[in-house]
């Protein structure tokens, strides 16, 4: 027997599959089938933890995800923090302990899987109890493809923890029938032990499956976006406020219920039943039926329904109306409630004993996701609730969500929102037969969020959250500091913001402001109902995109070839690109020098595929790009290259990089790396919004081709070798000009540029040729001591040129002529992107920062990149004023000394002037010089 | 009894402010009960000794972004002009609580912005370069050095964007927002500040280009002055006048987690990896990201933001795999086109603007408080938010704190 | 997750487009004839409507076209009254 109040027979539990488990030390058996809740209470274990501020025991106050009370922490199979004891399903060798406060985080890494999975469907049924079920079947009958999914661990929602029946049968046969019909249909998708826990603009809805500790995957997240959607999500029973309403055995009455139904539970022996409604007798009288001795029910109602009276005097259970349980008693376990009449409590209180105190102040609504949706609700006096009001369009609330109580009701709402959700969907559907299912007259409800007549004494013992430990006196001293906002008190109080977020406490507070504000409840309203609706892990939202998957890694042509270099790489953007390639023993700076002096001395090669390539053609291509590039592109000859900046309409450069024309209507511009995606979507913007009459079209190339710069004064020696049908020589194949032709066998495009200042080819080939290519320019270079480089080296010699790099010697405030480039701004053309800019009063000032060369002494360390520059010799007191800072720092191999690029206030103004870099606490002097340091006559770039 | 960890909030006082109805006239008139409103007429009041004046809240007070944000304090910005006003707000939250007398749970634990490429560690040196010349405590981190501020904190090679280091804030850190709004309303109505809820700006009164007044749902309040400071709604304000500004607005998203034993000792703000994470006195985590891309006054954003940002974070800290997001909200944050707030005079006389603070406001709150109500007081801006005026878009001296700044929030 | 009507694509989820911002803000025929105000104005300042705004997407995980879409900025709802044809700024 798995526990002492375990039932030899009934509900859904497996009592042949015993299942071991741990709680706080003391070892347990329960049934496979059990949450841990129903374990624990089969073994009569009520008290799970104990309260965040005042540490007051606590027990299990429900059955489902809207417990208050029962937190837990996982210790095994892997540390979890803070789930509800009436959520996680048992599990053999579970070890768990009950949770005060916080919750501990594993420092072990999660060993599970999460993934996610999006899903389309005409029909979203979120809940499938008797309303979902009805909805899911009509809608599903239709063709429709549907997707039901709950959060249970089977299907039924209300129904499993009770012995209704339809069609004269229990109810689980036709839940059983029901499934499994959905189930055989192909267009239908089930997911049990789904949470739907947000509904996003458009219909999109984000749920996770609990798939298992065992599972492949423990979690998915499910992004479904439904041509229309049923809500079916049931409602919560309310607790209620009053005097010592926290002691363990407290319990929801349909939370017993369920315990009972569900899983052959007694959660006690002697109960009492407090309640302002009729769904609390069932529990009574189910109680009753199974053993436990009802001490009362206890109905705030002046009367009581007539056909649940009967039953309760058939059992000999005794009513007490115009009555409420004003105080309880018991150290760990609730022993005894105090029962007074009403309103004015002046009846000497009687004292019943008992160890189980069942309640019910009503149900709320599930509106979560109804709200989410952009439905609104409204305050139901007749309730005590908040319903849904005003529905979007394309959602459907129904059933208990709804507010709509009877199982009648519910199934017969359901089927007809179902059809309704299939033929909005565009399929000819009928509203499915629902079963018979009893109902009698329901007495309404007397909602009651203060009892009367108590003493100011018992506020701080009326508890409105437990989870937060909050209480009436909490309430009263908000509204008393002069609070009337319902956020506010949430604020003050933290009512409502546990781990339930609420869900037992949020109306419950709104109805005991109102009490104390003396205003109606409607007026005070309710916090709004945010995602998600039920705690979801991190790691389950994060899935697999991690690591790796977090961002697609982009790899050229050649990248396997630098792999077995064992070169360490940069991230530029999403590519990965050779930073430098050390040989044993050397360190970066040693790596860097040899493969400058390599470039600077013999020849040196280096993968460039990564730059940005976008294919321009049409009638009116040159139009454009001098539209787009702030000197002129229209006047280039075809065949020839020519450098080209381009600025934000601001005037600000964004980007750079070498222009081709290569027929009369036909350009291959090149863009940064990183820069690449925002260059081609910035030119679609302009060419399609702007100039929608110019005849282009753009076309991003920049995987068709590899790219390998060789550089250095023995480049054309070695290209020599892999080439016969292009002549190399100066005046047949000048600077900034390219040419088609064949290299290591690859058809190739080859140019002259030069980002070092030395002789230089960049050749493309397609993609598939590149490692090919790459192999063959590196054997034929091996006699010139060919040297691969990364972007460090690139970075260094470029530097030396005075060439700036996008993105580092400038930072989206810097113009062309702020670097120096006026000679690359047109003075010609009537108009570019950013020319208007140039004249405005800052843009146009003479002492903006300056692009300048900084030479610190000769023999003196490299003066980090980001150093903030200044005047003085000595630091004056904060705020100093800086001119500016270090873009670019290295030491050339070339010069045998550091050297640095700046932006530096009137740099060009200042050149020989020195300054000094703040490095640590020192000032350390530099130079301000030109911004060439090498070659600056051009001498080198023809070889 | 001692509280469990996690139950360890001060309790408020038993006064904090009357709901008064709005009278018919005022010396100010403030638009905009959130931080800044409050701040601003805190310091109007303290410093310049103006307490005929009310502030106008079109829902409960500091609902708004005030209610939403994550909370971060810190003043380690790029430029001079940002570094000045930031740094100037961090002076003020560092007396703040002694002079409010209220437990705003100013906490400096320290900030640290992560750079994961070599460009990010070029910006941040050269942020921290400027933040020291600029007096604000500034250090920059390599990786190992931040695995010892934040051990939790992945810095290992297997990032997809490896941590490469860090700057560093140590006198940055967090306040608990309502505690920071309530300090300040309670004193304003200590002053006799009135602090009318419920009551939105629907116009304003004017002769000429004078503004004499404002229209609510509660009635015409005649006003000598009267001040903006309601953040995603400026617009709407403005469009009543005419005035246009270069803002926008958009969501804003954060989330918080169950409480948890502390484990996270800092406050970590990742750009390329896009989350910021701390952990707040109860024991919550407490995430922030990106705004969402599009224009929008609905107070939620998109779900894929968010998944991302949870993503980010399992990523930075593996370790938070199994919390859990308990909660998700989101704020309306105006946005200006060189994330730099504006504050100062406007094309109407004895009105004033301040809005655009986009992520950073809350940072900034007693900062903005200070140099606004010198520029309501004195009709001319305080040397401080001089540079932020909204001429600064026509000559293009813009201050631009997206690129350079390596940081967005 | 929006779903946005691409008039070449069909409803896609959003996180396939760019969002550009206000539709129809036209580039001045003659930039060097406008005075800095005015061309400040083009460069920084946009409506911000609350309400029904005619804003710019751009597909950019699909066909690279830009389009205008009405949507409510309160409520994220597009009307697809009109057509959502390739657009002027």
């Amino acid at each position: 027997m798995t526990g002492e109040y375990r039932l030899a027979d009934g509900g859904r539990i497996d009592r042949d599959r015993p299942v071991r488990f741990r709680f706080d030390g003391h070892d347990y058996e329960g049934c496979a089938g059990d949450t841990l809740a129903s374990a624990l209470l089969a073994n009569g274990v009520h008290q799970v933890g104990t309260s965040i501020r005042y540490g007051r025991p606590r027990g299990i106050a429900a059955a489902g995800p809207e417990e208050p009370n029962a937190l837990v922490q996982i210790e095994e199979p892997f540390p979890e923090p803070m789930l509800t004891a009436t959520t996680v399903e048992l599990r053999d060798g579970l070890v768990a302990s009950g949770l005060p406060g916080q919750g501990r985080l594993a420092t072990e890494p999660d060993p599970a899987r999460y993934d996610a999975i999006n899903a389309h469907c005409d029909v979203l049924v979120v809940g499938a109890g008797p309303a979902g079920l009805a909805a899911a079947r009509s809608a599903a009958r239709s063709g429709a493809r549907v997707i039901v999914a709950d959060a249970d661990t089977e299907f039924g929602g209300s129904l499993l923890g009770t012995r209704d029946e339809l069609d004269q049968a229990p109810a689980w046969r036709w839940i059983d029938r029901v499934t499994s019909e959905l189930q055989a249909s192909p267009d239908v998708t089930v997911l049990p032990r789904t949470t739907v826990f947000g509904c996003y603009d458009d219909n999109y809805l984000v749920a996770v499956e609990h798939r298992g500790e065992d599972a492949f995957t423990r979690q998915r997240a499910w992004h479904i976006r439904a041509r229309e959607i049923v809500l079916a999500t049931g409602s919560h029973e309310r607790p209620l406020v009053f005097p010592g309403n926290d002691r363990p055995g407290t319990m929801l009455a349909s939370s017993a219920r369920t315990y009972l139904h569900r899983y052959g539970v007694l959660p006690g022996r002697r109960a009492v039943v407090f309640t302002t409604n009729d769904s609390a007798y069932a529990a009574a009288v189910d109680l009753h039926d199974a053993g436990v001795e009802i001490a009362a029910v206890v109905d705030v109602r002046p009367v009581a329904t007539t056909v649940w009276t009967a039953r309760c005097v058939e059992r000999g259970i005794r009513i007490l109306t115009n009555c409420a349980v004003t105080g309880t008693s018991g150290a760990d376990r609730v022993s005894g409630a105090q029962v007074s009449s009403l309103p004015s409590g002046d009846a000497a209180p009687a004292e019943l004993d008992c160890d189980l105190l069942l309640v019910s102040g009503g149900w709320n609504p599930a509106v979560h996701l109804h709200s989410q949706a952009r439905g609104t609700v409204r305050y139901s006096e007749e309730l005590g609730a908040l319903v849904p009001d005003r529905t979007p369009r394309g959602v459907r609330t129904v059933g208990a969500a709804a507010g709509t109580f009877t199982t009648a009701e519910c199934l017969r709402a359901g089927s007809e929102a179902g059809s309704d959700a299939a033929r909005e969907a565009g399929f000819h559907a009928d509203v499915a037969e629902v079963p018979g299912s009893p109902s009698g007259p329901v007495t309404p409800p007397q909602p009651i969020w203060l009892l009367p007549g108590l003493s100011a004494d018992s506020d701080d013992e009326q508890f409105v959250d437990l989870a937060r430990d909050a209480t009436v006196a909490d309430v009263r001293k908000a509204v008393g500091a002069g609070m009337s906002s319902v956020e506010h008190i949430k604020r003050f109080t933290t009512i409502g913001t546990a781990h339930d977020q609420g869900k037992t406490s949020g109306l419950l507070s709104s109805g005991v402001i109102a009490e104390l504000l003396g205003v109606e409840v409607a007026e005070v309203g309710a916090t709004t109902f945010r995602p998600p609706y039920a705690p979801v892990a991190f790691a389950a939202l994060a899935g697999r995109d991690r690591g790796d998957l977090y961002d697609p890694i982009r790899v050229t042509a050649m990248h396997d070839w630098h792999l077995e270099q064992d070169c360490p790489f940069e991230n530029v953007g999403q590519w990965k690109r050779p930073w430098y390639y050390p040989q044993p023993g050397e360190d970066m700076e040693s790596a860097v020098l040899r493969e400058c002096h390599a470039v600077r001395t013999g020849v040196g090669m280096q993968d460039v595929s990564t730059l940005g390539k976008i294919d321009v053609q049409g009638p009116d291509a040159a139009e454009f790009l001098d539209l787009v590039y702030t000197n002129k592109m229209s006047t280039l000859r075809v065949g020839r290259i020519r450098y080209g900046v381009m600025c934000h309409a601001d005037g600000m450069v964004f980007d750079d990089g070498t222009v081709m024309r290569t027929g009369e209507h036909r350009y291959l511009v090149s863009t940064t790396s990183g820069g690449a995606a925002g260059v081609l979507e910035w030119l679609e913007d302009w060419l399609q919004t702007e100039w929608p009459h110019l005849r282009v079209h753009l076309t991003s190339v920049t995987e068709q081709w590899a790219t390998i710069a060789l550089a250095g004064p023995r480049s054309r020696e070695v290209l020599a070798r892999v080439t016969s049908d292009i002549d190399l020589t100066n005046d047949a194949f000048p600077f900034m000009s390219w040419t088609d032709g064949t290299v290591a066998g690859s058809g190739a495009r080859v140019c002259r540029i030069s980002f070092s200042g030395e002789l230089a080819f960049e050749i493309n080939v397609p993609w598939w040729h590149g490692r090919q290519v790459w192999e063959a320019l590196h054997r034929a270079g091996s006699e010139f001591g060919i040297t691969p480089y990364g972007t460090e080296t690139m970075h260094v010699l470029r530097a030396e040129k005075g060439f700036p790099i996008v993105g580092q010697d400038t930072d989206g405030t810097v113009t062309p002529h702020d670097l120096g480039m006026g000679w690359a701004v047109s003075k010609k053309k009537d108009d570019f992107l950013g020319m208007r800019s140039f004249s405005r009063e800052d843009t146009a000032r003479s002492d903006r920062k300056h692009l300048v060369g900084l030479l610190p002494p000769a023999g003196s360390a490299v003066v980090p990149e980001g150093t903030q520059l200044v005047d003085s010799t000595e630091l004056p007191a904060p705020p100093v004023p800086m001119l500016g800072h270090i873009t670019s720092s290295y030491r050339s191999a070339a010069l045998d000394r550091p050297f640095a690029l700046a932006l530096v206030k009137s740099g060009r103004d200042r050149i020989g002037q020195t300054i000094y870099g703040h490095v640590g606490d020192e000032l350390v002097p530099v130079e301000i010089t030109e911004p060439v340091f090498y070659d600056k006559e051009g001498n080198r770039r023809d070889g | 009894m001692p509280r469990t960890p996690g139950a360890d909030l001060p309790d408020h006082p038993d006064w904090l402010w009357n709901s008064p109805e709005p009278k018919s006239s005022y010396d100010v008139v403030i638009v905009g009960g959130g931080g800044h409103g409050l701040a601003t007429a805190y310091y109007l009041a303290v410093n310049h000794g103006i307490t005929n004046m009310a502030v106008l809240e079109s829902g409960w007070l500091a609902g708004g972004n005030m209610a939403r944000n994550t909370t971060i304090i810190r003043s380690n910005y790029l430029w001079d002009e940002s570094a000045g006003l930031y740094e100037h707000a961090m002076k003020l939250w560092e007396g703040l609580e002694d002079e409010l007398d209220y437990p705003l749970l100013f906490s400096q634990r320290g900030v640290l912005n992560l750079a994961h490429s070599l460009q990010e560690v070029r910006d941040s040196k050269r942020r921290v370069g400027a933040n020291r010349l600029n007096g604000i405590d500034a250090e920059w981190l390599d990786a190992d050095q931040v695995a010892e501020i934040c051990p939790i904190l992945n810095t290992s090679e297997d990032l997809r964007y490896p941590v490469l280091g860090a700057t560093w804030q140590p006198r940055a850190g967090i306040a608990k927002h309502d505690h920071v709004a309530w300090g300040f309303a309670r004193a304003l109505d200590r002053m006799g500040v009135d602090l009318v809820q419920n009551c939105q700006v629907t116009g304003f009164d004017r002769i000429g280009d004078r503004i004499t007044g404002v229209r609510t749902t509660r009635g015409d309040i005649a006003a000598g002055k009267v001040a903006l400071a309601a953040a995603g709604s400026t617009s709407v304000l403005a469009d009543e006048l005419g005035l246009a500004l270069p803002i926008q607005s958009h969501p804003l998203q954060a989330l918080v987690s169950e409480l948890l034993e502390p484990v996270h000792p800092t406050v970590v703000m990742s750009n390329a990896v896009h989350v910021y994470v701390s952990q707040a006195h109860k024991g919550e985590l407490v995430l922030g990201a990106g705004i969402d891309s599009y224009n929008s006054y609905g107070q939620r954003g998109s779900f894929h933001t968010i998944e991302r940002e949870l993503t980010a974070a399992v990523e930075l800290f593996p370790m938070f795999a199994r919390a859990h997001v308990l909660r998700t909200w989101a704020g309306v944050v105006d946005v200006t086109p060189d994330a730099s707030a504006i504050m100062g005079l406007t094309p109407f006389e004895n009105l004033y603007v301040n809005c655009g603070w986009g992520t950073g406001g809350f940072k900034a709150t007693p900062g903005v408080g200070w140099c606004y109500a010198h520029t309501i007081a004195h009709d001319e801006p305080h040397q401080l938010n001089a540079p932020f005026n909204l001429d600064r878009f026509t000559t293009g001296a813009l201050v631009d704190e997206h690129g350079a700044a390596g940081v967005a929030h | 997750m929006m779903l946005i009507p691409c008039p070449w694509c069909g409803p896609r989820n959003e996180t396939e487009f760019h969002y550009g911002g206000q539709a129809d803000v036209s580039y001045p025929a003659d930039p060097q004839a406008v005075s800095d105000v005015d061309w400040a104005r083009f460069l920084f300042f946009r409506a911000n409507t609350k309400g029904i705004f005619t804003e710019r997407w751009n597909h950019q995980a699909g066909c690279r076209r830009w389009f205008t879409v009405r949507r409510d900025t309160t409520t994220n709802e597009i009307f697809h009254d009109d057509s959502h044809e390739a657009v002027t700024r």
